[in-house]
């Protein structure tokens, strides 16, 4: 069984409800962790990502300024000098399965829909915690890989085409974000 | 916050699209427990402490409802506008997000149900006024009636009829836009309650 050390992790929390945020912050406490930062818009929260570096992004979709959607687009850039790689998880009361697969393609890691309940959230943040999925970068897309299971038999219109070409070694870019602090 | 320094990223090139893996940055955060010696409970933890801050749940909730009945005054003084329709959503959204946390479940539902008027009517302005006005104040009289014992079953029928009045009205009014059509009838991926 596995448990999470939460006083190591960092999290960014974006709602513009006050009282999700506070929510939020008191189910995060209770699990452990120390450090919650939290914004009230996507600009905000861009700002505080940048500066604090956090570990886990849990955001609201729809807010005022820039909503949780394109926060998301914004941190999944794979340019940027602020890390591409962390964890998005989009906590949001849409609840139509359409919404579920706007936010995959934005780059969200892990979709909660609202109401949230302690285990829920928990079960995310383990998920992204213990089982990270590697990141897929094509002309359109930067995130994690979409695909939850391995399966080679789909050989639909969107399936991933070509043959291994090369394989290079980079430094963490996670390493690059920190440095920069 | 780092855990673990990380080590290279991996970077796999195909023809479409490159797949990048790194060491999981985060994996120093992990224990392993063994389950007969594992006596902590994060989850029931974190349960108590929402528990012990429901005192100021009705509180939150009034708060919530008036902030969706100010919205609705300022659209009938000033009609639909983008800020408006922005304003009435969001608050409709929220109350819809937030209710069964605070305990008022129906009040989610009614939201809920307004939320789905304000984004698949094609026009908010045909949209019957009374529509509109009985999800407001339904949701204001489940938040102010709660106490009283009769009221639970009262508010879920309220909320039910008011979903079936509102699906009729959208299933109508959208015939000829097959994507929101889609959209209205999809069960939702909210957990139950």
């Amino acid at each position: 069984m596995y448990r999470i050390d939460f006083n190591k992790l960092r999290f960014l929390i974006c709602d513009d409800n006050p009282h999700m945020r506070r929510i939020l912050r008191t189910l995060l406490h209770s699990f452990g962790a120390r450090e919650v930062y939290e914004a009230e818009d996507g600009a905000t929260a861009l700002e505080m990502y940048t500066h604090y570096v956090p570990d886990i992004v849990i955001t609201d979709w729809s807010m005022p300024i820039f909503d949780g959607l394109e926060l998301a687009q914004m941190i999944r850039q794979p340019e940027s000098n602020a890390n591409p790689y962390a964890p998005i998880i989009m906590l949001t009361a849409h609840s139509e399965k359409r919404r579920v697969t706007v936010a995959r393609d934005a780059g969200v890691t892990e979709f909660l829909a609202k109401p949230i309940s302690a285990k829920g959230l928990y079960q995310r943040i383990l998920n992204v915690v213990a089982n990270p999925r590697p990141f897929i970068k094509t002309k359109t897309y930067f995130g994690p890989d979409r695909r939850r299971n391995t399966s080679n038999t789909y050989i639909g219109p969107e399936r991933r085409i070509g043959g291994e070409m090369e394989v290079m070694q980079q430094p963490s870019l996670l390493d690059k974000a920190r440095s920069a602090i | 916050m780092a855990k673990e320094k990380p080590g290279a990223v991996e970077i796999k090139t195909f023809a479409t699209h490159h797949v990048i893996t790194q060491p999981n940055p985060l994996r120093g955060v992990l224990r392993r427990i063994p389950p007969d010696i594992d006596h902590d409970d994060p989850v029931a933890r974190a349960e108590q402490a929402l528990a012990d801050l429901s005192g100021e749940f009705k509180q939150w909730m009034t708060i919530e409802a008036d902030r969706l009945s100010a919205a609705h005054a300022t659209v009938l003084r000033h009609g639909f506008s983008h800020e408006t329709r922005e304003e009435l959503f969001r608050a409709a959204h929220d109350i819809k997000g937030d209710a069964a946390t605070f305990g008022f479940p129906s009040a989610g539902a009614a939201a809920e149900s307004l939320c789905r008027i304000i984004e698949h009517a094609p026009d908010l302005d045909q949209v019957p006024a009374e529509l509109i006005t009985h999800h407001i104040n339904a949701i204001q009289a489940i938040v102010r009636e709660r106490t009283k014992l009769d009221t639970a079953v009262m508010a879920s029928a309220l909320s039910r009829q008011l979903r079936g009045i509102a699906d009729e009205f959208l299933v109508k009014v959208n015939h000829d836009r097959p994507e929101h059509l889609e959209a209205i009838l999809a069960p939702s991926i909210a957990p139950a309650e």
